[in-house]
């Protein structure tokens, strides 16, 4: 009995020094200087430009990477072709990359001095140090999660519903959108939630391809740098709860959503 | 002496009352069944004898000391499971050594205690495999040589065939009682069958709803049941003109005999050795009757026939 | 996707091998390597031992608060890497309320990268230990174990392939963390710059060869710890049946 009390102890006393403080404390400093300093400070022009820019890159890279990991999944749980393991080990490669190296790899292909440098000077085109290229690093980042809770469900799910809506005369669009979807809608949804935490919160690979040019190309996590480098204390926590504030919601859906996968 | 004695003992979960204020003496050296339909708190009674439950009230005694308090480790038992819980990632040999292993013997006499343990259980040749690459029967084999390998001073199964298929099931029953002869540990089986109880046990308990109904040896529990209950569980009932038998007592004849009621065949079904006779009684009652291949072929019963009935062997209490 | 990371490898080895042994041997380099290599292998380990005895507790203890507990587990999955670094800094730096200061020390960087992966072993662990074979725990028991002779003999053997993986997991992620360990590393060179704060470093200095060869060694190592998950699922799974 005492020992158990003893587990428990150290257990809750290393998730709060690590994370309940830490997270807790930043929730306080924010308000130090009132409300209003703290709605003043994310309502700058820079902040708000952040934090539409944040949305925007979010609400794009979003459904892209869902789409393709719902593809994906589907490719490689149900499908049987030459290569399908190789597409799976691939998959995995934002996991286990750094960010920064994300980065670096989009800047040597889409760069200045990049494989397609010339080209896209020629015609006019900017990736690096623009919206497209900070898309291009939220969607690399981002792309396995959706892919990743779905396989497993469409595994365990198996193909003998599909089966029997095409013996019922059903063609592979009506068995995918009737049958095989609301089949597996936690695990995608699970996959969504994952994927938008990931890439409101990417920093390194956006940093590396967005040239913190403040108004311009400024993230939300971009800007809590910024803040802090400018010892702008109270705007970088103001900024950091905002960000914080939605990390809570997708830990309030994620608890959710893993109870309507258990169901 | 290593009887055990259990005396007023309770045990509750949250509402449900397990085990309602049992008393039982389990003889040095017996082989005792725990018999009784699933909830009926005989797994409950047999794990608070091992010490992985502790009771609500009352007290164990095993050898004559008092061990309601004392944990499972501590209380020199062997417990068989209904699902093996083998040791996955150790081998027979490895699993069957563990409990010696605890008890730090040394390693030559550990040795030779497990190859003595893995010939009686015919598992010489599989001392190197993995639990994953045994069959059931094999690793409910490999279970008791583990639990005997620590020389218990009582053997706990708790429905350690349940899992098992029929045949597999037969063999380690016959092999069971072979074993208890020549270790004679006192040993309590927990099992809601009642063929295996009575194949296997001397003595059999058979509860129900957290209570005993009856003690007895398996011929007492069939031909004298305390009760109704107790005369269902251990064997088919039927009844004849407000008498409650056997079937096999049920006497069919031709003509009318004194003290035989009129009865109609209304169906003959052949099981092989065995022939079931489905009948209704002059007043209008239906009652079975069982008889053996010969006894029919004599008869030749046809559907429809009348024929007259009567008991030839009553049970001896009245049932209510 | 792989073209990307194509250009990096040919970047790396563009100007031949000798240039990027040349980057990779640099003082400056090899030391945010070592201490990338020391700092992730330590993390991994204190998560090993954490992660595993904080599933225990979610899994196998009782008390009030216990879902909310566990539901803040994901926090560091939900929570901007940066946010994550901002918090640490916030409390524990240098004008934090905190006794002490772990700002621009290696214990900051650690801290950070033991915040960012808490929950892959917990993650891993916790559904093994759900579904664990609790009959076997008693048999042992039955058999005269001690409770942790129990554990140590009956339980971790069979937790073991969840700890390892959920570890290697933890282990990828601290080799390429940045968002976390920007504000607290403070980017002392030889003393708390770890790989990808190199990587970062050079890029901005224009110095994208050595950037690409730190990036390559970076790549390689994930690569192994790669090929080692999938080892260890395969030996998880070598007495399931």
């Amino acid at each position: 009995m005492r020992g158990r009390f003893a587990l428990r102890s150290v257990a809750l006393g290393y998730l709060t020094l690590l994370l309940v403080l830490p997270v807790g404390f930043v929730f306080l400093k924010t308000f130090e200087h009132g409300v209003g300093a703290a709605w003043d400070s994310v309502t700058t022009p820079a902040a708000r430009h952040a934090f539409w820019l944040t949305i925007e890159l979010v609400a794009i890279a979003v459904p892209l990477c869902t789409l393709f990991g719902v593809v994906a999944a589907i490719a490689i749980v149900r499908r049987r072709w030459r290569g399908r393991a190789l597409f799976n080990a691939l998959l995995d490669i934002p996991f286990a990359v750094s960010p920064v190296v994300i980065g670096l790899a989009l800047l040597l292909v889409y760069g200045r001095l990049g494989w397609f440098g010339d080209w896209l000077a020629q015609n006019g085109l900017r990736i690096v140090f623009a919206f497209p290229g900070m898309l291009l690093a939220t969607i690399f980042v981002s792309l396995p999660f959706v892919a990743r809770e779905t396989i497993p469900v469409l595994r365990e799910v198996g193909t003998e519903q599909e089966q029997a809506a095409a013996t019922l005369g059903a063609g592979p669009f009506q068995t995918f959108w009737r049958v095989t979807l609301p089949a597996i809608r936690w695990g995608v949804a699970y996959g969504v939630v994952l994927t938008t935490a990931r890439a409101l919160g990417e920093f390194g690979a956006v940093s590396v391809v967005s040239g913190h040019i403040a108004g311009q190309t400024e993230t939300l996590t971009l800007h809590v740098e910024d803040r802090v480098e400018a010892f702008d204390l109270t705007g970088a926590y103001a900024a950091a709860l905002v960000l914080a504030l939605i990390a809570l919601l997708t830990l309030l859906s994620m608890n959710l959503l893993r109870r309507k996968e258990a169901v | 002496m290593t009887g055990i004695v259990v005396s007023d003992v309770s045990k509750s979960f949250g509402d449900f009352v397990a085990v309602d204020d049992i008393s039982l003496t389990v003889p040095d050296g017996s082989l005792t069944a725990l018999l009784g339909p699933s909830g009926s708190g005989k797994s409950t009674l047999l794990r608070m004898i091992a010490g992985l439950e502790e009771p609500g009230a009352g007290q164990i005694v095993i050898g004559g000391a008092d061990v309601t308090r004392t944990p499972a480790r501590k209380r020199e038992i062997g417990f068989v499971f209904q699902h093996y819980a083998a040791f996955k990632h150790m081998t027979v040999r490895d699993n069957v050594a563990f409990g010696l292993e605890i008890r730090r013997a040394d390693r030559a006499k550990i040795r030779s205690r497990v190859d003595e343990l893995l010939r009686l259980v015919h598992l010489e040749a599989y001392a190197k495999r993995y639990p994953s690459q045994l069959s059931g029967g094999q690793r409910q084999r490999m279970a008791l040589a583990r639990a005997l390998a620590v020389e218990p001073r009582v053997l706990l199964l708790d429905e350690p065939f349940g899992a098992l298929d029929a045949t597999v099931r037969r063999d380690l029953r016959a092999w069971l009682r072979r074993l208890h002869d020549e270790v004679s540990v006192t040993t309590i089986l927990v099992t809601h069958d009642q063929e295996e109880a009575m194949e296997v046990a001397g003595q059999i308990v058979v509860m129900n709803g957290g209570r005993i109904e009856q003690v007895g040896s398996p011929r007492e529990l069939y031909e004298a049941p305390a009760n109704d209950f107790v005369a269902g569980f251990v064997g088919p009932v039927t009844e004849l003109a407000g008498s409650k038998l056997r079937p096999h007592d049920v006497d069919i004849r031709i003509d009318p005999v004194d003290g035989a009621m009129e009865a109609q065949v209304r169906r003959v079904t052949h099981l092989g050795f065995e022939v079931r006779v489905e009948l209704e009684a002059g007043d209008g009652r239906r009652l079975w009757a069982q008889l053996t291949r010969e006894e029919a072929e004599q008869l030749e019963l046809m559907d429809g026939q009348i024929v007259y009935v009567r008991a030839s062997r009553r049970m001896p209490v009245a049932l209510a | 996707m792989l073209l990307p990371l194509a250009a990096v490898v040919s970047k790396a080895f563009g100007g031949g091998a000798d240039a990027f042994w040349h980057a990779v041997s640099d003082r400056q380099a090899l030391a945010a390597l070592r201490l990338t290599l020391i700092l992730s292998l330590v993390v991994t380990a204190v998560n090993a031992v954490m992660g595993t005895l904080i599933a225990w507790v979610l899994v196998r203890d009782e008390f009030r608060g216990k879902s909310f507990v566990n539901s803040l587990i994901d926090l560091p999955f939900a929570l901007p890497t940066i946010v994550a670094g901002l918090t640490l800094l916030a409390l524990y730096g240098p004008r934090g309320p905190a006794p002490f200061n772990i700002a621009y020390t290696r214990i900051g960087v650690a801290t950070a990268l033991l915040f960012v992966t808490l929950p892959f072993v917990v993650r891993a662990v916790q559904p093994v230990l759900l579904t664990l074979d609790r009959e076997s725990e008693e048999a042992a028991e039955s058999l005269g174990a001690s409770p942790w002779v129990t554990f140590r003999r009956v339980i971790l053997p069979s937790l073991m392939p969840a700890i390892l993986s959920g570890g290697a997991l933890a282990f990828a992620r601290a080799l390429g963390e940045f968002g976390s360990i920007v504000l607290i590393a403070g980017n002392l060179p030889f003393r708390t710059e770890l790989a990808s704060v190199f990587i970062y470093g050079s890029i901005q200095s224009d110095d994208t060869q050595a950037a690409a060869a730190v990036s390559v060694v970076l790549l390689l190592l994930a690569l192994v710890v790669r090929g080692l998950i999938a080892a260890l699922d395969r030996w998880g799974r070598r007495h399931e049946g």
